[in-house]
């Protein structure tokens, strides 16, 4: 890697830490979601440090093409996020439903006292 | 409803207003029903649980789920009722039952109602010949199991929910049906192809299944 991409990669980490934190300070985010994504940013900023960690676990893995490596385990990585959210967006969802239900049913029963008095 | 009114008399109306904007509260309320109204469209399923729930916290013995697009003719109510007399814990309306008038649905519909009775008689040994009619008599003790449990899907409601009753050992018989054309609505095949939503029905038995394998497993 060149300098010059070394650099980029430090500051999109760095910048992609901080946009999560200001986004847990303002309550946007969930700690446990902030926690998720702050992971991402430990494991990433070591490697645009120290380029050479990528080819080293590369060879582990028997990959010739480092950048291969990184990518596949972004995608990895991203797919399970993905799975997790939806797995989330399935509970909000029966949650949600639940809330609704309950308030329709009070709100038939309050209408069905006021016309038995 | 008029038609149950005078058909029924002796059962109360309740309808489920599933976050509609048009006149179905004010319509519903003048025919003397009460009205349960959901903040926001929660689709078939919902519904059904919703006005379900209701039944079952009022402490009704029975209920009959009637489809609000007036194709559900009211003449059958009697005829569903009759069979929970005869000792079924659930009623199903058939459009498709020896006696009932002939019903046309399209291609898609047809192949995937077809497989969808192979499917359930594997899954469940039932030989029904309508498993996705909406129209169905519940007895007490099937009201309060859905009441708690009835899936919200789209189309996978109507099945999931015969899977558990028939999981929790519950008698389940058909009532030939005939079916009007509706009143008014479009067909709620929504935004997701025919097809897709049959893929995902079937989605929905396996996991009935799963889950109900998993439960007796639990239990031995």
């Amino acid at each position: 890697m060149t300098t010059r991409a070394h650099v980029l990669t430090a500051i999109a980490g760095i910048a992609t830490t901080l946009f999560i934190l200001r986004l847990v300070g303002r309550q946007q985010l969930r700690s446990k979601y902030a926690l998720l994504w702050l992971t991402i940013g430990v494991l990433v900023l070591p490697l645009a440090l120290f380029p050479h960690l990528l080819v080293t676990v590369s060879n582990w893995f028997g990959v010739a093409y480092a950048p291969t490596t990184f990518l596949l385990f972004a995608i990895g990585f991203l797919l399970v996020v993905v799975i997790y959210l939806s797995r989330e967006l399935s509970q909000v969802e029966v949650h949600l439903r639940s809330v609704a239900e309950d308030l329709a049913l009070l709100r038939a029963s309050s209408e069905a006292e006021r016309e038995d008095q | 409803m008029k038609e149950l009114r005078t058909l029924v008399p002796d059962f109360d109306l309740v309808v489920v207003d599933d976050g509609s904007t048009d006149a179905t509260v004010s319509i519903a309320r003048a025919a003397g029903a009460r009205v349960v109204r959901l903040p926001f469209n929660l689709g078939v399923g919902g519904a059904v649980r919703a006005g379900l729930r209701w039944a079952e916290q009022r402490g009704y013995d029975r209920a009959v789920v009637v489809d609000a697009d007036g194709q559900h003719d009211a003449h059958g109510v009697p005829a569903l009722i009759d069979a929970l007399d005869a000792g079924a814990d659930l009623a199903i309306g058939s459009r498709f039952a020896p006696g009932a008038d002939p019903y046309r649905v399209g291609a898609v519909r047809a192949s995937g109602m077809r497989l969808l009775r192979v499917v359930v008689r594997i899954v469940s040994g039932l030989r029904l010949t309508d498993v996705t009619s909406g129209f169905r008599a519940f007895d007490r003790p099937v009201l309060e199991l859905l009441a708690r449990e009835y899936p919200a899907e789209y189309l996978a409601d109507t099945v999931e929910a015969l899977l558990m009753v028939a999981y929790a050992g519950f008698r389940i018989d058909e009532v030939p049906v005939a079916m009007r054309p509706r009143a008014g609505g479009r067909p709620s095949s929504r935004s997701l192809p025919l097809a897709a939503n049959y893929l995902r029905l079937l989605i929905a038995i396996l996991s009935a299944g799963y889950r109900h394998t998993r439960q007796r497993k639990d239990t031995e």
